[in-house]
């Protein structure tokens, strides 16, 4: 009879291949289902063309004769608070959801009591969000381009991707406190996910700046990952800002978020757990 | 044909004392609060109406012997699938305590999901993926080599008579006794010490309901596996379990073996020598398998039971 594997690399190497299940099976998922992905990501592409066109329709909407670099600067503002909204929803939401979805399956007591961590568990999910995001947002950013022939020779990619990487570590955190939601109740849980994408959206300032913003959401704006990131992104592309100059007003701030919010993060969520295994509310349908 | 039993790589192989308790449980107790009073329109609610509890393990006490087939008996909503997730650290104990091969589920939570594993009567998959999809998922969330993993899945459903080119169908395109047969695969596949079975034949035909059984039995003659058993189906119990212990309301009314249940009932309808497991179980729970079925329907919806 056989029992504890000992493997490669002892407990990290483990927990590494344990990650790497969720991944694979997020891929074969993706693959079973390219149709509705396919469906999606027009979805998607429509929703940032219709944000941006708002860009260009600026002069007849205003009634204000707008020179053309000036209507140039109004898209790419809107396009890339489009595409970075759409990226932190993506890791967000394929966060926040796997609970709910793994409810649905009835798979969730399976992999709930599987021997692995659940800082595993949740990060193996956090790893394929975030590569999905990735090729989604890519596919995106490529047609939208194309369709407005935007500007980007001053862009700093490489700055933009130290952004979205630091941004991303917050946006997996609060994905694994929404994540808490389905588990404290598995009928509204999910939809309650909504209020936090829908309060992040409203103070981050991702289609207009934050000093719109009435004086008393000022503070909220301030606190909020996606405000820092968003800077970050469009100071790299519209201005060509190096990563020197973003790293303490834009990365610091987003590095030291993503490590408050993981850990806070998992602690909630295993909290979480242990009321739902406690009050039997692991496995109930919603 | 029997399942490889040779793993390319290297193994800690667990060593077991000669009568080793594969499973204790003492005292386990397991309340649900019902919440009765929050169903109910607010101008109907009493000021401080306390929850209604349900007891679903009222403080059961048994241990399983290593490379034993344990069964548990009991009806709907009788408590046998709470006290299976309390072993399987899905639900957490209100009182009393679990230890499997001396581990205790609460503390040393990891060691015994390890050497644990369960095949539920619903086939949980991910039902667009395929059989062998669902299976690799599982296989390295325990931390199995993908070869060796794939190579065992294979012989499994070979033996519980599933061609392999099934393996490759989504889920969802397969019948409801292959879908239990994967599920079955899925909880061997790690080659658990101790096999928590929760209805697995339940809704099964004939001829799988028999293959699922010769395996368990194969199982625990090769593999030395111990096996907790629920069913309803009486002669399952009858013709696979060492052991037999009746649950209802939560607790444990009578245990013993197969032939010792069925003499002493025997004595006491008069029926001695021809006594089933059904009159053991209608003697000592007053109820047939089906007709608390309604009764208990809301339970089961609350607590998934």
């Amino acid at each position: 009879m056989t029992t504890l594997s000992t493997r490669r690399g002892g407990a990290f190497g483990r927990e590494l291949r344990g990650a790497y299940a969720f991944i694979e099976r997020n891929v074969h998922l993706f693959k079973r289902y390219w149709a509705w992905e396919l469906v999606w990501l027009a979805y998607s592409i429509v929703n940032a063309l219709s944000i941006t066109f708002i860009g260009r329709a600026s002069g007849e909407i205003t009634g204000v004769a707008i020179p053309p670099e000036q209507i140039n600067t109004f898209i790419l503002y809107l396009m890339v608070g489009t595409l970075v909204w759409h990226y932190l929803s993506v890791v967000f939401d394929l966060i926040s959801e796997s609970i709910q979805w793994e409810r649905w399956e009835g798979t969730i007591e399976y992999t709930f009591m599987a021997p692995i961590s659940r800082l595993t568990h949740l990060l193996g999910q956090a790893a394929f969000a975030v590569l999905y995001a990735i090729f989604h947002t890519a596919i995106i950013l490529a047609i939208v381009s194309a369709f407005f022939r935007v500007d980007l020779s001053r862009a700093d990619f490489g700055a933009m991707l130290v952004v979205l990487t630091a941004g991303s570590l917050s946006f997996i955190g609060l994905g694994m406190y929404a994540a808490i939601l389905p588990l404290l109740s598995p009928e509204k849980g999910l939809q309650m996910t909504n209020i936090i994408k829908a309060l992040v959206l409203l103070i981050s300032g991702v289609y207009y700046p934050i000093s719109v913003l009435p004086d008393w959401l000022q503070p909220l704006a301030h606190i909020s990952p996606a405000t820092y990131m968003l800077q970050g992104v469009r100071a790299a592309l519209l201005e060509g800002t190096g990563i020197g100059a973003l790293w303490s007003g834009h990365v610091l701030p987003l590095l030291i978020t993503g490590l408050l919010t993981i850990p806070t993060g998992l602690l909630a969520f295993m909290r979480a757990e242990r009321y739902a295994k406690a009050t039997g509310k692991l496995k109930r349908n919603g | 044909m029997t399942l490889p039993d040779t793993i390319p790589l290297p193994i800690t192989p667990h060593t077991f004392e000669p009568d080793e308790t594969a499973l204790d449980i003492r005292g386990a107790l397991k309340r649900f609060g019902r919440e009765e009073a929050q169903k109910q329109p607010f101008w109907k609610r009493g000021p401080r109406k306390p929850p209604e509890i349900t007891v679903a393990v009222d403080h059961i006490s048994l241990s399983v012997r290593r490379g034993e087939i344990f069964g548990l008996l009991g009806a709907n909503g009788s408590g046998k699938s709470t006290l299976i997730r309390l072993i399987s650290t899905l639900l957490i104990l209100d009182g009393g305590e679990i230890r499997v091969f001396g581990h205790d589920v609460r503390r040393d939570e990891r060691t015994v999901r390890r050497m644990i594993n369960r095949v539920s009567v619903e086939a949980s998959f991910f039902k667009k993926l395929s059989a062998i999809e669902n299976l690799m998922y599982a296989a390295r969330l325990y931390d199995l080599p993908g070869d060796y993993a794939r190579r065992r899945a294979v012989a499994i459903l070979q033996q519980l008579g599933l061609r392999e080119k099934r393996l490759y169908e989504p889920l969802e395109q397969m019948s409801r006794g292959m879908q239990q047969k994967v599920a079955i695969a899925r909880g061997l596949l790690t080659a658990p010490v101790l096999l928590l079975l929760d209805e697995p034949t339940t809704g099964l035909d004939p001829r799988s309901k028999h293959d699922v059984q010769r395996f368990v039995l194969q199982m625990r003659e090769e593999h030395d596996t111990t096996v907790f058993l629920t069913t309803h189906d009486m002669d399952e119990a009858d013709r696979l379990c060492d052991r037999i212990a009746v649950i209802d309301s939560g607790r444990i009314v009578a245990l013993d073996t197969p032939h010792g249940l069925k003499t002493a009932i025997g004595a006491v309808n008069g029926k001695n020598g021809s006594t089933t497991m059904e009159d053991v179980f209608m003697a000592l729970t007053g109820k047939s398998l089906d007709d608390d079925f309604e009764l208990s329907h809301d339970f089961e919806v609350q607590h998934g039971e």
